[in-house]
């Protein structure tokens, strides 16, 4: 099974990158951009065949070092 | 006085860093990340600057497993001193030592030059040697100084004088390098025995160099 993880900034934690990718697309003229967050996605092969092992394992792994839970959250997507 | 220099793979200041203490009269020892013991006659053990594996995935996240980390969550919770200076402060946080996070600086540069410190807590047993409200001059070099911390969390940093350095200009008024939280340059743990700050004391022991400041700020590490 296949997952991917996305981390990305808190809400309410200022994300630099994005803002200066916001500004970037001001420049070049695109209209509509509200909003741009920069993350950072991790995909990883695992041997898991059971979603609710796989999901509570990397669950953990998030918590332990994937993220800083302090700064960001994470989202899980298992693709079969 | 014995100076305890952590290293891990990816660590640039632990040779700064020694020279820095013996010169200033401790007997020292680098101790490599395997270790999987702090030597007995620690009295202070540094996580030095640098960019520790590489700075993969964030800033001192992989060095927290290194296996001497839980030598030095045990010595630190018996009570020893522990001090991290820039990658090390990063190191620190990660591993749960100390409160906060380090961002990338608000401007998103490698910043790279003298700045200025406030003192504003002298009462722990780290800067002893220098009074609160004075300004010393110290090197930064650093992408992710950036401290960050919610705002629950600083009032507990405020209640407790958990706020060692913040930074400032010459005549010390606020001056924020990198989005700092407050400008906060270094903070110290609930209990004051593990301090980390991401500007370089140890790359301020000549003023032919520019500033010999970091003099009094490792005067006052040493000091039991």
């Amino acid at each position: 099974m296949k997952a991917i993880i996305n981390v990305s900034l808190k809400a309410g934690v200022l994300d630099s990158q994005g803002k200066a990718v916001h500004h970037a697309l001001d420049s070049l003229n695109f209209e509509g951009v509200e909003d741009v967050r920069v993350g950072k996605q991790i995909i990883m092969q695992t041997s898991h065949t059971d979603e609710d092992k796989a999901r509570e394992e990397i669950t953990q792994m998030c918590e332990d070092l994937l993220a800083n839970t302090v700064i960001e959250d994470y989202e899980i997507e298992l693709v079969k | 006085m014995k100076v305890t220099i952590l290293q891990f793979p990816g660590t640039n200041c632990e040779y700064d860093t020694q020279h820095a203490f013996e010169k200033l009269g401790a007997t020292t020892e680098i101790l490599w990340h395997k270790a999987d013991e702090v030597p007995a006659d620690t009295n202070l053990l540094v996580v030095a600057g640098g960019f520790s594996y590489g700075d993969y995935l964030r800033s001192g996240a992989i060095a927290k497993f290194s296996p001497v980390m839980k030598a030095v969550s045990a010595y630190a919770k018996n009570g020893g001193k522990v001090l991290g200076i820039c990658n090390g402060f990063q190191v620190l946080t990660e591993a749960g030592l100390l409160p906060g996070a380090l961002k990338r600086n608000e401007n998103l540069h490698f910043i790279s030059k003298h700045h200025n410190l406030k003192v504003q807590n002298n009462n722990n047993d780290f800067l002893k040697e220098l009074n609160n409200g004075d300004v010393v001059n110290i090197p930064i070099a650093h992408h992710d100084g950036n401290y960050y911390i919610d705002q629950e969390g600083l009032k507990e940093l405020q209640a407790n004088e958990q706020i060692l350095v913040t930074y400032c200009d010459e005549n010390g008024a606020e001056l924020n390098p990198n989005g700092s939280v407050s400008s906060i340059a270094g903070v110290c743990n609930k209990q004051k025995n593990v301090f980390g700050l991401m500007p370089h004391p140890e790359r301020a022991m000549e003023s032919i160099l520019g500033s010999d400041d970091g003099v009094k700020m490792l005067e006052g590490f040493l000091k039991a």
